[in-house]
């Protein structure tokens, strides 16, 4: 059996097996309920014939490959969590005095958006679990996100037809960085606050329209009565919305192109070998899933997160020390600590310094992930369709300019936290600066080299049609020629150079 | 009667002798202290001079008038003595060496001699007179939140200023030396001007963050974000990593 595609997959023929065995079922048994449904179900919307095939779908067999199962399973959890949590929250950023029974804050003026999140944390039964599971979920999920795209990455999954499935996936990755950011900062407490000034000061930076669209977007000058319940309009229906569109659309479209497949003997580019949803993959599914939220209920059930009782409310003429977003916004973060005090003037109008690290290095970065598969094909003239996945070293360009990029995102994320990691390393923060300024350039260049060093050696190696990365050092490797002699495997390398 | 006539003198010298003893109860061990503190006093500052000679004047000066290897501390006062010298902060071993928080170099009756000593220098500010318990935490929390937290951090965790210097960590800051360095401000720290009800709410604060809450489990937060995010990747990412893999095992 073929799929639309014309690829085959192993498994299509069992549906003649079925009526086979059908035939032989002792004639008078009675349907179960659940068949009656089923078939009561499949009378009246044809729902069968779509079931089967989604059941028969041939799941290629590799752990890499659940790595993005476990940022959709992390999504739910953060659906699920999410909602609880909206039943007691208060989206509004008018004061009110804070009654609870955490005696530091007694009669405190609050936002009833913290007084929220304060009884939710302290007065609500389960809520402050609901809080951490769903905080820490939010961390590791943007993580997952990471891991998946890294892999997609690495082994040119991306590559044409699955180049428009690449367009979404980066798509969700900013959607969930916007999820993210939205929902740290709706607690409404010192920490989010000067998150939210920061995100404030970067939107005026820019040149011209700054002012406008920070108005516009945050509904006056910061801080702002608009402000929580536009967040969490953003946070609770909008992004999410869109995530769920775009989640469902980057699945339907991994189902109708198929998935990706590493080369083994059994593989090839126009078939799919591996395991069926039912029964198979379906089992291995839902089994990370419960693994996925015992790991992080694990975490969050131990580890205090976000202690925003401490922080207290966001107050404008206070701040906390140190002060840092969430992980996943910390390059950008990063970015602006790492920015130099340059500001332009051009045609009268003043380019004030957040503007380049804060807007256009982040913009520059994104597009350049963004259309990495067109970028890629145009300079390797590539435009054919791939099903079956590169090693990393087979393409050692394309791997160390990514593993340039995850140097790059570790300095800049580093620079993010320079005040706490000064202090851990007794080392001056300005002095720490400079030095993450010169490996923002050094680090990523040394990278690609070292990575690009690697990958083609081993390209080579496996090109002479040896794997020599058993020898050890000092090691000779011989092999038998068609002639029955033998032969020393550097020299073939040679050769092949 | 004549009982009465023979106890009138005794009575007498009785109510004289029990207003006396009254007296003496009263007034007298205070007068006693007093004069053994005089006496004491001109000890302390005697010992104080022969351990400031010894310990400080190398870079502070005979009378406390600063040399190039030191500031002048003629008006740190009792209370800027107290702080350094309790915290372990002076002396320094070295005139560069950056002053950190370590177990105090004298004993107690030292540190009382060379305060008293320093104090007698010039005009400095008195220990000024602090009872955490007192205080009142949702002040204190105001007063922190308002001065203290931009450097010191809302949890007291500390941090950097820049310049080198750290605000440090206040997990060892009790009421007297909290109340101290608000008043002397040593190093990049601002004097603050709290009055004797606001050091009070302010210690108590600062008390409270030795032991908060933590319903939550394991404080790693107190650094903030930087330590939740390491643990996000480094236990949360690299095990989901590894449950991936030991799911997507190959099938038997």
């Amino acid at each position: 059996m073929a799929d639309d595609a014309g690829r085959l997959e192993p498994g299509g023929g069992e549906q003649r097996g079925g009526d086979v065995e059908r035939s032989v079922l002792p004639p008078v048994r009675r349907p179960t309920e659940l068949e009656r449904l089923a078939d009561w179900f499949d009378g009246r919307t044809g729902f069968g014939r779509y079931a089967r095939m989604a059941l028969r779908k041939v799941f290629p067999d590799h752990w890499t490959f659940l790595l993005g199962e476990v940022a959709l399973f992390c999504f739910v959890i953060l659906l699920a969590t999410g909602v609880f949590m909206t039943f007691f929250y208060t989206p509004d950023s008018r004061p009110t005095t804070y009654h609870g029974p955490y005696a530091p804050l007694a009669g405190a003026q609050v936002s009833a958006a913290f007084e929220s999140v304060m009884r939710l944390s302290f007065e609500v039964r389960a809520g402050l679990l609901m809080r951490q599971i769903h905080h820490w979920t939010a961390l590791v999920f943007l993580g997952s996100i990471g891991v998946h795209l890294a892999r997609v990455f690495f082994t040119g999954a991306f590559r044409r037809p699955r180049d428009i499935n690449w367009l979404i996936g980066v798509t969700l990755l900013l959607l969930a960085l916007a999820e993210g950011f939205t929902g740290y900062s709706l607690p409404d407490d010192l920490l989010s606050g000067t998150g939210l000034r920061i995100a404030y000061s970067a939107a005026l930076s820019i040149p011209f329209i700054g002012p406008w669209l920070a108005s516009l977007i945050f509904g006056g000058e910061f801080p702002t009565l608009e402000l929580i319940s536009r967040l969490f309009v953003f946070h609770v229906m909008l992004l999410p919305g869109l995530l769920i569109g775009a989640i469902g659309t980057h699945l339907l479209i991994v189902y109708v192109q198929t998935h990706t497949q590493y080369k083994s003997r059994a593989t090839r580019e126009d078939n799919v070998v591996g395991l069926p949803f039912w029964p198979g993959q379906v089992f291995r599914s839902v089994g990370l899933l419960f693994l996925t939220a015992a790991v992080i209920a694990l975490i969050a059930g131990l580890i205090q997160i976000n202690p925003v009782w401490l922080y207290g409310p966001f107050i404008p003429y206070a701040v906390s020390s140190p002060a840092q977003p969430d992980w996943y916004v910390g390059w950008l973060e990063g970015l602006l600590r790492l920015g130099l005090p340059f500001e332009p003037t051009i045609l009268g109008v003043t380019i004030p310094s957040p503007f380049i690290p804060g807007i256009v290095i982040p913009g520059i970065l994104f597009t350049i992930l963004l259309l990495w598969p067109f970028i890629e094909a145009r300079a390797t003239g590539d435009h054919a369709e791939h099903h079956l996945l590169d090693w990393p070293w087979e393409s050692p360009i394309r791997t160390a300019t990514g593993a340039a990029g995850i140097a790059l995102f570790l300095v800049i994320t580093l620079a993010g936290g320079n005040d706490v990691i000064g202090v851990f390393l007794n080392v001056p923060v300005e002095t720490l600066t400079a030095i993450l300024r010169v490996l923002f350039v050094v680090l990523p260049v040394a990278t690609w080299l070292l990575i690009y060093w690697l990958a083609s050696s081993q390209r080579r190696r496996r090109a002479a049609g040896a794997d020599t990365s058993h020898i050890r050092a000092g090691g000779v490797a011989i092999r038998r020629t068609a002639t029955g002699g033998f032969e020393e495997i550097d020299a073939i390398e040679g050769d092949a150079d | 009667m004549l009982a009465a006539v023979g106890l009138r003198p005794y009575g007498a010298l009785v109510l004289i002798a029990a207003t006396v003893g009254a007296w003496a109860l009263i007034v007298g061990p205070a007068t006693l202290v007093a004069g053994a503190g005089q006496v004491n006093q001109v000890a302390s500052l005697d010992t104080g001079r022969a351990l400031y000679l010894q310990g400080c004047a190398s870079c502070h000066g005979s009378a406390g008038q600063g040399t190039p290897n030191g500031p002048s501390i003629v008006d740190a006062g009792a209370a800027g003595a107290d702080f350094e010298l309790r915290t372990g902060r002076m002396p320094l071993a070295a005139p560069s060496l950056p002053e950190v928080r370590q177990p105090p170099a004298y004993d107690e009756a030292q540190i009382e001699a060379l305060v008293a000593f320093v104090a007698s220098l010039g005009n400095g500010p008195a220990i000024p007179d602090v009872v955490a318990s007192v205080g009142d935490l949702a002040r204190g929390r105001q007063i922190y939140i308002a001065n203290c937290a931009a450097c010191h951090g809302a949890t007291g965790a500390g941090g950097t200023v820049g310049g080198g210097f750290v605000a440090p960590g206040l997990d060892l800051a009790d009421p007297r030396t909290v109340a101290e360095a608000t008043v002397v401000g040593p190093g990049p720290m601002p004097a603050f001007a709290f009055d004797r009800q606001q050091l009070d709410d302010l210690a108590a604060y600062v008390e409270e963050l030795h032991h908060p809450p933590h319903p939550g489990g394991l404080p790693v937060a107190e650094v903030g974000p930087v330590a939740e995010g390491f643990l996000a990747f480094f236990v949360g990412i690299v095990t989901l990593v590894a449950v991936a893999r030991w799911t997507g095992r190959a099938p038997r």
